[in-house]
């Protein structure tokens, strides 16, 4: 096979590709600008940590199914660390958006970074709507006929029934969180790939 | 050929400040850890709401003639199900965003008729009870308008509808069947019988709730459960949940216009606002597109707060 033929190979132009926008050192690298030094940056780190949890402590109540956190006080307890994850992903991930939105974090070429952020965070908000529409007690049954006026009267009940447990427990646990492990393992190398986004600049050289 | 120019909102300046030592892989596991250990701590502290489900035995236990006067509802079609429109019937336009009825345009996917599906069905499915088969007998066989002068006599007298020794009573007269049919399915709700046929009418194996869900929504009781709760939509509705608990407070926004002139009084608040938030939605997912939008960081100088060290030691 001629070096020729190799180069054109899909395989070998993947990686070629990937090596030129990812190469190891940005992807796992051990120094960062200078200016990456506030309390601003924890957040994004916590909101991921708390995705991890989220799903851990999701997948803990996945293994003895739907009812099983109703009966035993252990599943109530599993119950209770996925409830405190959810709150801190979220909390961590509005503070995270506010925080980018200050620093401008779409500038210099990075508005597909900031577009898949704000698309985890709908997925996100659908994903705690049909968890908490499957947990089957009175809020669950609440939150749900409530819910179903709204997604109706866009006509998008017709085919995302919010009564139907079965079908929110679905979305709930496998098609909304693969879509939010994507989205947020594209959004985090899209920031390797970038990099943070520098400050502005200082708009007193600028007038100097 | 000159050189574009400087976009401040949308460019990036070339950063050529120094560097510092970054692991990655530490941060991300102290971070675990933290986060991990705050979970424990509040789960520990606050543990987790379960108010336990309403059962349509439990509701027609607990207040009888509310049942009954829902299910008169459900048969003369004045429930808040027999009247939705789509996705259930098309018994209402429902909703409009101008003049768009998108549900309507979508049509009825989840076919639900009162009648059939909450009333004479459960009743079908029961053991021959005295003067119970005859009665559905006596229904099926009659036209519509006569079951709607049955209905409508029934209605009337069931206003003053009381329960007393477990039976109904209501003085009704020239209602044909109704009276035994609204007192067996009240019978049969009491008895949890009730529940059971209203999931299992498509089949053994089942996983949706929304007939026995619509049926209880469209009752007196399960809404003072939920105010009771501080759970309805004037209460800032589903963003709260049972107890003491933070709840889906990322929905406030979405909440807050429920509170509001003119959408807590619109009779197409939900399609109003729901098209609100798209648009909203939309608009945070282009503002790196937005002049003005994009600006405001830069113009709000919140990021100098953000780096003040850096602009500290660049200045």
């Amino acid at each position: 096979m001629s070096t020729t033929e190799i180069d054109r190979q899909w395989t070998t132009r993947l990686r070629k590709r990937v090596e030129g926008k990812l190469p190891p050192e940005k992807l796992l690298p051990d120094t960062q600008p200078a200016y990456v030094a506030s309390w601003i940056y924890v957040f994004g780190v916590a909101t991921l940590s708390s995705l991890i949890l989220v799903i851990a402590t999701g997948t803990l109540l996945a293994i003895r199914g739907p009812i099983w956190w109703h009966q035993s006080s252990i599943g109530h307890f599993v119950n209770s660390l996925h409830l405190w994850s959810v709150e801190i992903f979220f909390f961590s991930m509005i503070i995270h958006l506010w925080g980018k939105f200050f620093m401008g974090a779409w500038r210099g070429g990075r508005q597909l970074t900031w577009m898949t952020g704000v698309v985890t965070f709908v997925v996100s908000i659908v994903t705690g709507l049909t968890g908490y529409v499957s947990q089957t007690n009175f809020d669950s049954q609440w939150i749900s006929t409530q819910a179903k006026d709204g997604i109706n009267a866009t006509g998008g009940g017709a085919f995302f029934n919010v009564l139907n447990f079965g079908q929110m427990l679905m979305w709930h646990i496998v098609l909304l969180p693969i879509a939010a492990v994507i989205l947020t393992a594209l959004h985090v190398l899209m920031v390797r790939v970038k990099g943070v986004v520098p400050p502005y600049e200082d708009e007193k050289k600028v007038a100097q | 050929m000159s050189k574009k120019a400087f976009r401040p909102d949308v460019d990036a300046p070339e950063y050529k400040g120094g560097y510092s030592p970054y692991d990655i892989i530490k941060e991300g596991t102290i971070a675990i850890v933290i986060i991990g250990l705050l979970t424990l701590l509040l789960a520990v502290f606050f543990g987790s709401p379960d108010e336990k489900a309403i059962t349509v035995k439990a509701w027609s236990n607990a207040a009888p003639v509310d049942f009954a006067q829902t299910a008169v509802e459900e048969l003369n079609g004045t429930s808040g199900t027999a009247g939705y429109g789509a996705p259930y019937n098309h018994n209402a336009t429902g909703q409009q965003l101008g003049p768009l009825t998108l549900g309507k345009w979508v049509g009825v996917h989840i076919p639900i008729n009162t009648v059939r599906d909450f009333i004479i069905a459960p009743l079908e499915s029961q053991p021959s009870l005295p003067g119970l088969q005859s009665a559905l007998a006596q229904w099926k066989g009659a036209s519509t308008s006569v079951k709607n002068g049955w209905v409508a006599n029934y209605t009337k007298a069931s206003n003053n509808m009381s329960f007393s020794n477990g039976q109904l009573v209501v003085n009704a007269t020239n209602s044909g069947p109704v009276p035994v049919l609204i007192s067996d399915l009240t019978s049969m709700a009491r008895s949890g019988a009730l529940d059971q046929a209203l999931i299992t009418g498509s089949g053994y194996y089942t996983t949706d709730y929304t007939k026995p869900l619509l049926f209880l929504a469209d009752s007196d009781y399960f809404p003072t459960l939920a105010a009771k709760q501080h759970l309805t939509g004037s209460q800032w509705g589903m963003m709260n949940e049972t107890g003491q608990y933070p709840g889906q407070a990322w929905l406030w926004l979405y909440t807050f216009w429920y509170q509001v002139p003119p959408f807590n009084t619109s009779p197409n608040a939900d399609v109003l606002i729901w098209g609100m938030m798209m648009l909203l939605t939309a608009g945070l997912l282009l503002v790196p597109f937005i002049p003005g939008i994009r600006a405001i960081p830069r113009k709000t100088k919140v990021y100098r707060l953000i780096w003040r060290e850096h602009y500290a030691t660049h200045e």
